[in-house]
């Protein structure tokens, strides 16, 4: 039997890379190619009273403008269980009439070059009525604070009387009280009615019991996602049907969501979506911009590439919610966790919420355990851009914001950072959340969290670094931190798609988008070496829907790995089971007498070639051949295999297979810093992380998930922030430069990765997804170094900039607003 | 801010002159986009007027052949690379001289393309991806080190690095991994992992050296 999980090999997508002949979104030209641009709003919040586009109609070169108004009315959504989710009317759409943050896309243009598109902008004319607006959360909470839309600042459902369905969900007004905020001046987080509240365990008598009560706040900033390529597109249309070029996080739910947008049907979106540069969540189905192009194309009538800029990116593309969060925590004489109270604001846009503020308590109940803990949250809308999820969405921000306050109790009580975490972490099924319908808590699959600290403290040989953590040599002082990590890493239900042809090669559909975690050639090396085939015999086509792809995960929050390896081995499964049958009916002797190994079928004598199973198949036709398909995979599924029919041997099922537990992955991470304290400058010396995710499919990979995902969670202790005019609401902050990602030179040169490596018991592969849980710890190892080398209370913010390191190091105390949004 | 800063806050719109506060707005930066970026065909009627007196049809050196292009004065050789002569390997990241995406040759030093006017580069060679890899195809030392290494993911920085990596190599041969870190620190790479990054790339120095590895 061929190895091929756990192995390291080349994707099949290198050399093109390497040789600038990957195409991504904006490499594409098509004959007859206009250029959009974008008209976007100045304001932060405003309506458009009346526009005058006669001037730029009338120019040589214009060919078309498009207005919010005629955007088609996006349509409700399907779910794969039939459930249908209407279309939110307050949602966010390409274009509007009524900008809702500055630098929203209002109206485009398309032209036959970029620079008439723009003279064309210039000519519009368009008269604003500016509208009240906030951009700081708790501003909005104030009793009297504005709200960033007419209807208010939360979503919420109107109260129904009871036996009566829920209403839709709408934007509201919540404020809370002038009392809330009585210590908001000493930098303490208010906390007024919160959205949602669950708890479990006894509170009160924990806290009663502690030897220790901490009770913190911390804030940490907004921040975008800046992925490296722009979420440009490329539209046309060939008869009715719609083509784009564009990047996204996964192939095939695209398609849906363009068709949901455009309000076409399914069957009329071809993606072409080969390269990705970069996701991080901000696209996970692509991004709602790419209508524009192709409503244009149809205006004028010919091929429209809208090059989305950086600046513009800054606005559209995505921001991770920005989080304010209180935290009281108990903990007794030997370290252990007595009680928890956390209450975290998660700013957003006037947009759809995201879940970040009230995911995050459920990671902190898994990763310490307490017994007792409570979880408060509430989202606020503000007039700033568009949240998306961004890498381990609403579980980065709850951890950055309790790790501190769990370094800060081993620091009191005495006790070595690795062993807090250890005495306090997850082992196997562990439970985690609020009790369900049930009464009972939920658990997860498995936990392997000790291992990885044991592991990550030999290698970075925690006790020589904590032996001199704290120790100053001349105004520079080193110190270490650690830091615990989890997140959800996988789903289920998704199906797998091959077919072995006469040729012996195994030709593999992959609905995975190709965003650089390599997961789109990965799972599949499950489905190849279950056939007993070399690598060099398989082909993966991806990227393209002309040819019809599979039902596939989104690639966001670390599904892909888990859920693809899953479809791939029941496809596999389902393969290994037909040839079993073509080779009883051929050789004789029973079908379960024949193993699949080295791309031939075999029982005692009797043994023939997978290339003459796939001939057979084609002859018997059937379920062989896939002519006849399973019932229960997806429609789009069956439209994919359906194409492929009559080809040879087919292998394709959904992922039926049983899970007892919802899926979870952990990381622990080490850095160690030095700290100028006459500057205030300070340097990530070194890091180590490691991952529990079960087992590995693609080492190297998987190492540039946990490091790469680490230096991603590095960014938000860094530098990463959003900055906001409060006067005017607009963004300061509106390029790379001025919210700058770490470079090479910002991250140690050498950093080291490794993983637990115990498969999962209840996944048929054992792997779990990596994508996430490496930013908080990499956030926060780096973090709690820093307070290691400087002391508890130095900063209560993050990004930890050297401007409040040294204005607190020169005062004593802390001298941040700690409670202002985008400073 | 104080409490009641903070409640004044939404009164400033009704406190500004409404045409005032839209241009003070568009200064700061929202409306900026609009002005930067520009692709132009060369085509148009609307830009023949500005033109002037500048040549625009002029000889390029890319990748070992010359190439007679026609060039606006003010268009930036990442755009006639990528949208006048099909060269799309060199990557437009920021278009304003902060991530390296669009890193080619020029005379062999590494230089932000989109910030470089194609009319500066007459007289110069000019070396991007696709002119790195031998005519039959054998990789350049560097990509060979990148494709030993599985280096980089989304690889959208790609082109940009390993271009910037050629261009140190040719001043420092045989570079540590610390200086071939500050080699390359012109550079952004938003997946950000670095560490494999500055492996792959230290191989292809090797490589480059002729130094083998068991
Ligand atoms: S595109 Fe030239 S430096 Fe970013
Ligand atoms: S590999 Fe994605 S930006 Fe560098």
């Amino acid at each position: 039997m061929k190895k091929l999980v756990g192995e390291n090999y080349t994707t099949p997508d290198l050399l093109a890379k390497v040789t600038g002949k990957a195409r991504y979104a904006e490499d594409f030209r098509a004959d007859g190619m206009l250029f959009a641009k974008l008209l976007l709003s100045p304001l932060p919040h405003a309506r458009i009273r009346s526009v005058d586009t006669s001037a730029a109609e009338a120019m040589p070169g214009v060919r078309a403008i498009l207005r919010a108004s005629e955007l088609p009315a996006p349509a409700d959504t399907v779910t794969d269980l039939g459930e249908t989710i209407r279309a939110n009317p307050m949602g966010e759409r390409a274009l509007t009439d009524e900008p809702v943050y500055a630098g929203e896309p209002v109206l485009a243009v398309a032209a036959v070059d970029e620079e008439t598109a723009v003279a064309a902008l210039e000519a519009i004319q368009v008269d604003w009525e500016p509208l009240p607006f906030v951009v700081d959360p708790l501003v909005s909470l104030r009793p009297d604070g504005p709200s960033p839309r007419a209807e208010g600042n939360t979503w919420g459902r109107a109260p129904v009387e009871s036996g009566k369905p829920p209403g839709p969900l709408t934007v509201m007004p919540l404020k809370w009280k002038a009392e809330d905020f009585a210590d908001y001046d000493q930098g303490k987080m208010p906390m007024g009615e919160p959205q949602i509240d669950w708890n479990y365990g006894d509170l009160e008598a924990g806290f009663k019991n502690a030897a220790l009560v901490l009770d913190e706040t911390f804030s940490m900033a907004n921040n975008q996602h800046h992925v490296l390529e722009p979420r440009t597109a490329l539209a046309y249309w060939r008869g009715d049907k719609l083509h784009v070029h564009t990047g996204t996080q996964s192939a095939v739910q695209t398609v849906a969501s363009i068709s949901r947008w455009m309000n076409i049907p399914l069957e009329k979106v071809v993606l072409i979506t080969e390269y990705t540069g970069g996701g991080f969540g901000s696209r996970a189905t692509g991004a709602v911009i790419c209508m524009v192009p192709a409503i244009l194309a149809k205006k004028a009538n010919a091929p429209v590439m809208l090059r989305i800029t950086r600046e513009e990116e800054q606005y559209i593309g995505g921001i991770r919610p920005g989080m304010h969060g209180r935290v009281k925590a108990g903990f007794a004489k030997d370290g252990r966790l007595t009680a928890l109270d956390l209450f975290l604001i998660g700013e957003n846009s006037a947009y759809e919420a995201q879940g970040d503020a009230n995911s995050g308590g459920r990671f902190i109940s898994l990763l310490y355990q307490p017994p007792a803990m409570r979880s408060r949250s509430i989202t606020v809308l503000t007039n700033t851009p568009p949240r998306r999820a961004q890498s381990q969405p609403g579980g980065l921000q709850a951890i950055m914001i309790v790790e501190p306050v769990i370094a800060k109790a081993a620091r009191q009580l005495g006790i070595d950072q690795v062993e807090m975490r250890r005495l306090n972490a997850p082992e196997g099924k562990a439970l985690w959340g609020p009790a369900g319908r049930d009464g009972k808590r939920g658990y997860i699959t498995s936990a392997f969290l000790k291992e990885a600290l044991d592991k990550g403290a030999e290698l970075f040989d925690w006790k020589t670094r904590q032996a001199r953590s704290g120790k100053r040599t001349g105004s520079t002082v080193r110190g270490s931190g650690v830091a615990v990590s989890s997140f959800v890493a996988g789903s289920t239900g998704f199906d797998g798609l091959f077919v072995i042809k006469p040729d012996g090669k195994m030709y593999v559909k992959s609905g995975v988008g190709n965003l650089g975690t390599e997961s789109v050639f990965d799972v599949h090396r499950v489905a190849a070496e279950m056939m007993g085939l070399r690598w060099d015999q398989v082909e993966v086509a991806w990227g393209d829907t002309s040819h019809p792809l599979p039902w596939t995960c989104v690639s966001g929050g670390s599904q892909t790995t888990h859920a693809m390896t899953r479809a791939a081995h029941a496809a596999a499964s389902d393969a290994i089971a037909k040839a079993q049958e073509i080779a009883a009916q051929t050789l004789g002797g029973s079908p379960a007498s024949y193993r699949v190994a080295d791309g031939r079928v075999s029982a005692g004598g009797r043994s023939m070639s997978l290339a003459d199973v796939a001939k057979k198949a084609i002859e018997l036709g059937g379920k062989y051949d896939g002519h006849t398909l399973p019932e229960n995979i997806n429609k789009v599924t069956t439209t994919a295999a359906t194409a492929l029919a009559g080809e040879g041997l087919m292998g394709v099922a959904r992922d039926t297979y049983p899970r007892d537990g919802t899926t979870v992955s952990f990381v622990a991470g080490f850095a160690e810093v030095e700290v100028d304290v006459e500057t205030g400058n300070y340097k990530v010396l070194d890091y180590t992380a490691v991952g529990d995710s079960g087992t590995i499919i693609h080492p190297r990979a998987y190492g540039a998930q946990v490091l790469g995902r680490s230096v991603l969670g590095m960014s938000h202790t860094l530098a990463l922030k959003t900055v906001y005019d409060q006067h005017y609401g607009v963004a300061l902050a509106t390029r790379l430069h001025q919210s700058r990602p770490p470079t090479i030179l910002d991250v140690p040169r050498n950093m080291k990765w490794d993983a637990v490596n115990l498969p999962d018991p209840e996944t048929p592969v054992g792997a779990r997804g990596i994508g996430e849980p490496p930013v908080a710890a990499g956030a926060c190892a780096v973090m709690n170094a820093i307070a290691a080398a400087l002391g508890d209370d130095v900063f209560k913010r993050a990004p930890v900039t050297l401007d409040s390191l040294l204005m607190a190091l020169e005062h004593g105390r802390p001298m941040q607003e700690p409670l202002t949004a985008h400073i | 801010m104080s409490h009641d800063d903070a409640h004044r806050l939404h009164d400033v719109p009704a406190s500004v002159s409404r045409r005032n506060f839209i241009k003070g707005v568009i200064a700061g930066g929202a409306g900026v986009s609009t002005a930067a970026y520009l692709f132009r065909s060369g085509t148009l009627v609307s830009g023949q007027a500005r033109t002037g007196a500048v040549e625009r049809l002029i000889t390029l050196t890319v990748n070992g052949q010359t190439r007679r292009v026609d060039v606006a004065p003010q268009e930036t050789l990442a755009n006639t690379l990528r949208y006048k002569l099909g060269l799309t390997g060199t990557k437009l990241g920021c278009d304003r001289a902060e991530c390296g995406a669009c890193t080619v040759l020029v005379d062999d030093v590494p230089r932000y393309s989109c910030s470089v006017l194609t009319h500066s580069v007459r007289t110069k060679k000019v070396q991007t991806i696709e002119g790195l890899a031998d005519p039959d195809g054998t990789l350049h030392p560097v990509q060979a080190g990148v494709v030993l290494e599985q280096g980089f993911q989304c690889a959208f920085c790609m082109s940009g690095f390993i271009m910037a990596t050629v261009g140190y190599l040719k001043k420092h041969p045989s570079p540590t991994r610390e200086e071939l870190a500050h080699g390359v620190s012109g550079n952004l790479c938003r997946c950000q992992d670095y560490d494999k990054i500055l492996t792959a790339l230290h191989r292809g120095s090797e490589l480059a050296r002729g130094v083998t590895r068991g």
